[in-house]
Formats: C-alpha cells, sequence, structure tokens
C-alpha cells in the first residue's frame, strides 16, 4: 500500500505536479532522510536538483576576514581521524570531498564533475557498482594534480584496519575501487548496495593527497606530518594550527571555482562554553559564526534582541527520546542485569506503556526548554514540525492515561500510587546532567505522580553515562535502570545503519560489552525480518516503504518513546551569508560564504 | 651546601615516583573512556573502537601501562594525546608561552600592588588607610576568579565594547598594533588574576612587616636619626620579605599551571586550558604529563624556596 503511494508520488514529481521540495517534505514526515528520498527520486528517473548557492565576488581590496568560534576546539586536522564534527568542520577548510549533502537532500557535485545516474551512466541497473567523474584541472595545494589516484588511495587508506580511522565505517565495505582513467573512478560493492553515496561524499568523504599520505598508511597513520600541516584542494590554504585552540588559514588563489572564496584569511577559534560563544557572535559581534549553539532559547532570543546578529536553525535527524527497558534491570541472569531474555516487571504490560506515553507532555517540553531548537515529535526517525504529516500524532492526556490504567487493573493504593498484583507502579528514570534534560525530567515526572506512578529521578555525570566502560554500571549502554532519556544522533545519511538499533541480534548484553546498539532490548520477529529484506533491496521505493514500516513497529510498541527531534543552531553576525545543511557539515559549502555590504 | 642539595634531590626521587603512580592508579580508576565519543557514533563500527584500545594499550593491566609510561617517560618519551594524536611534550610546549605571559603578568601585576600596599599599611595600622587596604583585601580574596571575570566581561566588552573577552594567540597584526592587541586582551584576564592573588599576598606583607617595624633595631635606627623612608626601605623591608619571597616562590608552579578558571572564561590558550579540556575528553596521556609536570615543578621550587631562604636569613644554615 504504502509503496504504491510512493510510486504514485514520484510520478507526480517526474510529471511536474509535486514539487520536488514537497516530495521531500513528504518523506521526511514518513521518517526517512531527505539524502535517502533524494536518491529514490534519482534511482526513478527524476535528475538530482541542481542545487545554486548565491554569492557575491569579493570588492577589489578584498574580502577581508572571517573569524568563526567553536565552543569545542578542534584537536586534529585529519578528516579521516576526525571524531566530532568540531574536527570536520575545521578540516572542510582545507579537505574536500566528491560530493556533499545539500539541505534537501541533493547531492551537490564539489570535487566530482558530476552526480553519477542512470542516464550519465554512472549507475548500474544490478546496484553493484558506481562511476564517478572527477573535475578537471583541479590542484592539491602544493601545484601537484588532483587524480583519480588519489581517489583510490582515501579507500585504501581508511579501510586499513591499522590506520584506525574512523571513517572506517563508510569504505570497509566497499569491494574494490579502481581507477578507469585520470579522472573517472568506478567503485565496486560485494553485494547490490541501494545507498551508495557513503565513501568519498559529506564528512568522511573528504579526500587526502595520495603524494603526502602514501609512506603513512597503516600502523604509521599517526606520523605523517601533513596530518597537522593540511594540503588540500580546498578554498583555504593553511596557515597555522594549535591543537585545542585555533586554526588559521588563507585565500587559495588558484581554488578550482573561479571567483571563490570570498575572504583573504579565516579564523577558527575554539574553547569556552556555548552561552559565551553565542555573545561573542550576537552581542559583542567579535566573531562572524558561533557553531552549534545548544544554548536556552530564550538566552538566544535576548541576544539577538540586540540586532547584532541572528540565530539559523536547520533541520536534523537528531532525536531525543525516552527508552523503556525491556529486560528486569532488577534481577541478575549470567553475571548481568537486564539480560536480554528477563521482561521488565511493569512495562511488559502494554498498558503501562500506553499511558506513560499519553504523559510526556512534548508539547510543553519543546515550548519550554528547547524553543526554536527543537520539534515535537511522535516518530523515531526524524519529524520536523512543518512537515509533519497527518497520520502520526502525540497527545498529553493524563486522564485518558489514568483510564488506561484503571482498565487494566492498575488500582490506586492510600498512598496515592497503583498497583497490580501487590507490584506497585514505581521505576528510577535516568539521564545524564544537562540542565534542559533535567528539567525535562521533572515534567514527566509531575505528569506521572498524577496518573499515579512514582518515577524516582535519576541523573548521571555525561562522560560517565556516554562512556564505553565495561565496569561501570552507569553507563547508558548498561542500562540498569527502567527508563533513561538521551539523544540518538543520525551521522548517516541513509537509515539502515540507523535503524539497525533496534534489531535483535545488535542487543547490548556482557558478552559484547554492551557495545550492542539495541540499548532498550527491544526485539521484535518482525522487524527483524523487514530490517534484513530492507539490507538487500535494491528498487528504493520499496526499500522506503519498508523504513517507514520498521519506524512504526517501533513507535506503536512504546517501548521507545521519541521526545523532540533536535535542530541545528548557528549564530551569525549580520551581513554573513552561509548555506547550512542539516545532513552535512557546517562548513561544507564554506567556499560561497560571502559578506552583504 | 653541595652536600644538602644532593640529598634533597635524592629525597625527590621516591616521592617524584610515589607522586606519579598515585596520578597514574587514579586516573586509571577513574570513570570514563577516551573513545566515549565514538561510542555514541553510529558511523563508527564497534571494532573499530576496540582496536583502537588495544592498540592504544588500554586494556592492559594497570601496573604495567604505569610501567610502560614511566620507562617512555625516562627516555623522555611523554606518549601522544589519544584526542589529536600528536605527542604531549609538543601540545604542552605550544602553550607555555601563553601561560608565562599571563599567568606572569598577573603575578607582576600582584606584587606590584600588594608590596606597596602591604607596607605603607603595617607602617600606620589601623590607620583610614589600612582599614580601606584591609576592607578591599578581604573582597578581593573572597570573590572567586569567575565571578570578576564575568563582571569585567560583563562592563568592559558588553556594555562599554573596550576589550574582547575571546583571547586569541595569533594575530594578524604586526608592528605597534599587534604589541597593543597583545596587551588589550589580557587586560582582563590579567587583572583577574593578579587582584584576588595581590589581596592575599597584601595580607602577608602587611603582617610580616608589622612583625619587623617593632623591633628595637628599628627603634634604633629612627634613634640615630636616619631618615623614615631609608628605615623603612633598608631596614624594614628587607627583613620582613623574607617570608614574602618563600611564598612566591611556592607560588611560581602555578604559575606554568596556569589558571583553569580564567583560561576556560577568557579563553586563553594556556596550560590550564589544555588541562581541562584533556580532562573532560578522558585524554589520559595530556592529564598524566600535565600534573606530573606540575608535581616536579613544586618539589623544585620547594627546594629553591629553602635556597633562598638560607640566602636571605644567613642564620639558617645547611645541614
Amino acid at each position: 500500500m504504502i509503496e504504491r503511494e510512493l510510486r504514485n508520488q514520484i510520478a507526480d514529481v517526474r510529471a511536474g505536479r509535486l514539487s520536488r521540495r514537497s516530495f521531500v517534505q513528504n518523506m521526511v514526515a514518513l521518517g526517512l532522510t531527505a539524502p535517502m528520498a533524494g536518491v529514490m527520486l534519482t534511482q526513478s528517473g527524476v535528475a538530482m536538483a541542481e542545487t545554486a548557492f548565491p554569492y557575491k565576488e569579493p570588492p577589489k581590496a578584498g574580502g577581508g576576514a572571517v573569524r568563526l568560534l567553536l565552543w569545542q576546539a578542534p584537536t586534529l586536522l585529519n578528516p579521516h581521524f576526525a571524531v566530532g564534527t568540531k574536527d570536520q568542520e575545521a578540516c572542510r577548510l582545507f579537505y574536500e570531498p566528491l560530493a556533499g549533502w545539500d539541505q534537501d537532500g541533493n547531492l551537490v557535485p564539489i570535487l566530482a564533475a558530476e552526480i553519477p545516474t542512470k542516464e550519465n551512466d554512472g549507475l548500474k541497473e544490478d546496484g553493484l557498482s558506481v562511476v564517478w567523474k572527477l573535475k578537471q584541472g583541479v590542484k592539491w595545494h602544493d601545484g601537484t594534480p588532483f587524480t583519480a589516484d588519489d581517489v583510490v588511495f582515501n579507500w585504501e587508506y581508511a579501510k586499513n584496519p591499522e590506520t584506525s580511522a574512523v571513517s572506517i565505517g563508510s569504505y570497509k565495505d566497499v569491494r574494490l575501487v579502481e581507477k578507469v582513467d585520470d579522472h573517472t573512478v568506478r567503485m565496486t560493492f560485494a553485494e547490490p548496495t541501494p545507498f551508495w553515496a557513503d565513501a568519498f561524499v559529506s564528512a568522511y568523504g573528504q579526500i587526502i593527497p595520495k603524494h603526502l599520505f602514501a609512506e603513512f598508511i597503516g600502523g604509521k597513520s599517526r606520523e605523517a606530518p601533513a596530518n597537522l600541516k593540511p594540503v588540500g584542494t580546498g578554498p583555504y590554504l593553511f596557515a597555522d594550527f594549535k591543537p585545542g585552540d585555533t586554526v588559521l588559514g588563507k585565500r587559495n588563489p588558484s581554488y578550482h571555482v573561479a571567483g571563490r572564496p570570498y575572504f583573504d584569511t579565516i579564523e577558527m577559534k575554539g574553547g569556552g562554553d556555548a552561552v559565551s560563544a553565542a555573545r561573542a557572535v550576537l552581542q559583542t559581534g567579535e566573531y562572524d559564526y558561533g557553531w552549534n549553539m545548544q544554548v536556552e532559547d530564550e538566552i538566544l532570543q535576548k541576544l539577538e534582541n540586540g540586532g547584532q546578529g541572528k540565530v539559523s536553525f536547520v533541520p536534523t535527524g537528531n532525536i531525543e527520546f525516552i527508552g523503556l527497558n525491556f529486560s528486569d534491570p532488577n534481577v541478575e541472569v549470567e553475571g548481568q542485569r537486564a539480560y536480554y531474555k528477563t521482561r521488565h516487571p511493569l512495562f511488559s504490560d502494554p498498558a503501562v506503556r500506553a499511558a506513560i506515553n499519553l504523559l510526556i507532555d512534548r508539547a510543553s517540553v519543546q515550548k519550554f526548554i528547547y524553543g526554536r531548537a527543537g520539534n515535537a515529535t511522535a516518530n523515531f526517525l526524524n519529524n520536523p514540525e512543518r512537515f509533519r504529516s497527518k497520520s502520526t500524532s502525540f497527545e498529553f492526556n493524563i486522564e485518558k492515561a489514568n483510564q488506561i490504567l484503571e482498565t487494566a487493573g492498575w488500582k490506586k493504593g492510600s498512598d496515592g500510587i497503583r498497583a497490580k498484583d501487590g507490584k506497585p507502579l514505581r521505576f528510577v528514570f535516568q539521564t545524564s546532567i544537562n540542565s534542559p534534560r533535567q528539567k525535562n525530567q521533572a515534567i514527566i515526572k509531575q505528569a506521572c505522580q498524577k496518573a499515579g506512578i512514582d518515577v524516582e529521578l535519576k541523573s548521571v555525570v555525561g562522560s560517565v553515562f556516554f562512556s564505553s566502560d565495561t565496569a561501570n554500571a552507569d553507563t547508558y549502554s548498561h542500562f540498569y535502570c527502567d527508563a533513561e532519556m538521551f539523544q540518538t544522533t543520525m551521522t548517516q545519511p541513509d537509515p539502515q545503519f540507523f535503524m539497525n538499533q533496534f534489531v535483535s541480534t545488535e542487543v547490548a548484553t556482557k558478552e559484547n560489552k554492551w557495545q550492542g546498539r539495541n540499548i532498550s532490548r527491544w526485539q521484535n520477529k518482525e522487524y527483524d525480518e523487514v530490517f534484513k529484506q530492507a539490507q538487500h533491496e535494491l528498487d528504493a521505493v520499496k526499500r522506503a516503504a519498508m523504513y517507514i514500516k520498521l519506524n512504526d513497529l517501533v513507535v506503536d510498541d512504546h517501548y521507545i518513546l521519541p521526545e523532540n527531534n533536535r535542530l541545528r543552531a548557528t549564530a551569525l553576525k549580520k551581513g554573513l551569508v552561509m548555506h547550512e545543511s542539516g545532513w552535512d557539515n557546517d562548513l561544507w559549502q564554506i567556499a560561497n560564504w560571502y559578506r552583504e555590504s | 651546601m653541595g652536600n644538602y642539595l644532593l640529598r634533597r634531590l635524592a629525597i625527590a626521587i621516591p616521592s617524584l615516583l610515589g607522586i606519579s603512580l598515585i596520578l597514574f592508579v587514579l586516573l586509571a580508576l577513574a570513570p570514563g573512556d577516551p573513545f566515549g565519543e565514538l561510542a555514541s557514533n553510529p558511523n563508527i563500527p564497534p571494532e573499530v573502537r576496540e582496536a583502537l584500545r588495544v592498540k592504544f594499550g588500554l586494556d592492559d593491566p594497570i601496573l604495567i601501562r604505569y610501567l610502560h609510561w614511566l620507562v617512555a617517560m625516562l627516555h623522555g618519551d611523554w606518549g601522544f594525546s589519544f584526542a589529536s594524536r600528536i605527542d604531549v611534550d609538543q601540545l604542552i610546549l605550544q602553550r607555555v608561552p601563553t601561560t608565562l605571559y599571563v599567568v606572569g603578568s598577573s603575578q607582576l601585576l600582584a606584587l606590584a600592588v600588594a608590596l606597596p600596599v602591604g607596607v605603607l599599611a603595617a607602617m600606620r595600622p589601623y590607620s583610614v588607610f589600612d582599614q580601606i587596604a584591609n576592607t578591599f583585601a578581604f573582597i578581593g580574596f573572597s570573590l572567586p576568579t569567575f565571578f570578576t571575570g564575568l563582571l569585567l566581561i560583563l562592563i568592559f566588552s558588553v556594555n562599554l565594547g573596550w576589550l574582547p573577552f575571546v583571547y586569541r594567540a595569533d594575530i594578524n597584526a604586526s608592528g605597534w598594533q599587534w604589541v597593543w592587541e597583545y596587551i588589550k586582551q589580557a587586560i582582563m584576564p590579567v587583572t583577574v588574576l593578579g587582584l584576588f592573588q595581590a589581596a592575599s599576598y597584601t595580607r602577608y606583607v602587611r603582617s610580616a612587616v608589622l612583625d619587623v617595624i617593632r623591633l628595637d633595631y628599628v627603634t634604633t635606627a629612627r634613634a640615630k636619626g636616619i631618615g623614615e623612608r631609608k628605615v623603612i626601605v633598608k631596614h624594614v623591608v628587607r627583613n620582613a620579605l623574607i617570608p614574602v619571597v618563600t611564598l612566591v616562590a611556592l607560588q611560581m608552579p602555578s604559575v606554568f599551571g596556569g589558571a583553569i578558571v580564567t583560561d576556560q572564561i577568557f579563553r586563553v590558550p594556556g596550560i590550564g586550558s589544555l588541562l581541562i579540556s584533556a580532562i573532560l575528553a578522558n585524554d589520559t596521556p595530556v592529564i598524566m604529563a600535565v600534573t606530573f609536570v606540575f608535581a616536579c615543578l613544586v618539589i623544585l621550587f620547594n627546594l629553591l624556596a629553602d635556597i633562598i631562604y638560607g640566602w636571605l636569613d644567613p642564620r639558617i644554615s645547611f645541614r
């Protein structure tokens, strides 16, 4: 059914009855990502839209300096080692991938001459190979020409486990990358791969030069001098780097796009905290750009009132959610609590889960805690409010929750707490220490109290909560607790890896050192089946329908309670124009940034 | 004297070993994980994380890791930072100039304020000047630096717009403008640190001078008809400074250690901010190196203070 609807919609786009943008918005509302919608259209013969970026050439005297302020400082400048986005952003000044993702999920060529499609013979029917055509006349900062050899090298470099590149996930499943000629590369997969635009694309797709890194592949990767002195193809030449503090760049006069970049010098300063960074951009104007403004919206609005700058928000796939424990955290089986074969004494009753779902006041949490930086949602996969489809909904209704519990036999005792068969409705709810999260916890506790549920709140320091320390029982993946709240980031534009966090084989256990990605231990046979099918489904439309189904399976069972889809906030000084995208780094189009006079 | 020095240095070795062992074990037992950021990034397969742990030797027993570290340290290899994958000594050396500049100037400012104020206050105890100086000294060391720092930012950066509140190590200018920019951005951090330090120094100087000023030889000097100015400078201050000098010498390690709070508020890329970001990222080799260097400096300056003390006061002999 869903599949037929999808096909109809695509036909509408092709015939021009539905705009590309509204198609993407519909898909996002169904729980897919914008890049996936873009790929779906391409496969169905609708060409990717040509994204145009407004740009103004700098004045004769030069564009001057631009200053970027990040409250976390970049610590390294090799894109294959860039763990955090702070490092990826810094790399983007000097390095470029073959293509990047724009806000609507279109692939935009950067070092590629064109995006592979069926029409230009870039994509094969069997989904086993992709041919990239590279842009001609691109030179590394040291004058060496950029060729297919460099692209092949990046695959060899990243996939080698000895290199210990964090980009390995994007390259290890590519069976072969070969040079066809100096400006053509063929990528071959071992299995039909519906989502091919991962290697060489976006943050982990940034290409490093073969002639400087060839000796440092594998175990010696740490010793490469170019790790600290990047030589790339990007719009800015490397000037200076102090790890954990500043990155300086100057204009690349022979950049491969004429008339770009705008600024003579670029400075990226790191450190401090988010609030004072917002102040330095919005209030005193010392800086032009403020990265990832994780500041309460109320404060941002106050700072914006000065008129020095504004905050811009861009949708992402990141979601703040509450997970109810599928297993029993109070019983020890095989040397571990929350063993996946046990069942939670309270939450195994669907009525309890349904009631808790009704007791989360998502609208108020958004309004009073996250403001413009979040959208209340009922979907696990993102769902920005303005795109919300009518089929998913959430509700805050204490009365209804009370009714459900009453019908299910949970009766209020003399202390006002409901109980059934001698089991009181009482649970522990944990999260990391972070002021919005503690406020959020309190809102939920209050609502639960009104429905006769007693919630005990627990908060754990972030560095412990999110660590992979096997000895510490307070980590989010141990989940020795009844319920927990955290944010899952969606770093890959394709949902396959994102959705594997609910597959049965991924449950976190002592055996896999709690590194399994299924933290709530939720298991569902149908989910596993559909997930397996989706992995090998080549037809993008059928595959999309499957992911929508997976999303519904998770959400409808009420073990996973999505709460808020986060937006990325960026502070910009008046006059500076950037081109942001929620599916790529902030600096993905740094070459096209400019200042309006 | 030579004998004494040798003995002191010999005693220093076991204490340094002890300190390093305690630091290492504490860091190893502390919760947290340098690869925590990898754990929450779904793009990175768990195998990679495991491989990194093995590669960086995080899964070995603590004592073995300690011995590895100790042997490497004796060879001059301080290890490398997990976060930036470069050598720790390089990372620390990069931060030294800024730290020396900011914290060093603040110590100079502190002394420049504390010496005259402390001496003048002691010359006329319980006078109006003494009362005022005392009051300010008490206010000074009761107000934490994070408060005065934010206050100065609010006044001079936000309201008046005179001074920048983000410290930049690379300034894009030359000549006098470069010098002026450097001074301008250091004014607030130096003032905050300097006045905080000056407050406690003032109290020390005042009490030290008070102790000396009533002694008989000062009265004798006055009776001989030597000018008041000469009495104070030559006879009083010189003797009163002995405890103050010791105190300042013991403060010196913190000049290198930097100032964590002000580094954070003003984004000064000093050793303090290196330490705090390393702690937040669980970057153990960096934390270990910085704290260990700090321990060495404390021991070294302790020794130095003892030697200076003996030099200032010949009655003390080294045995």
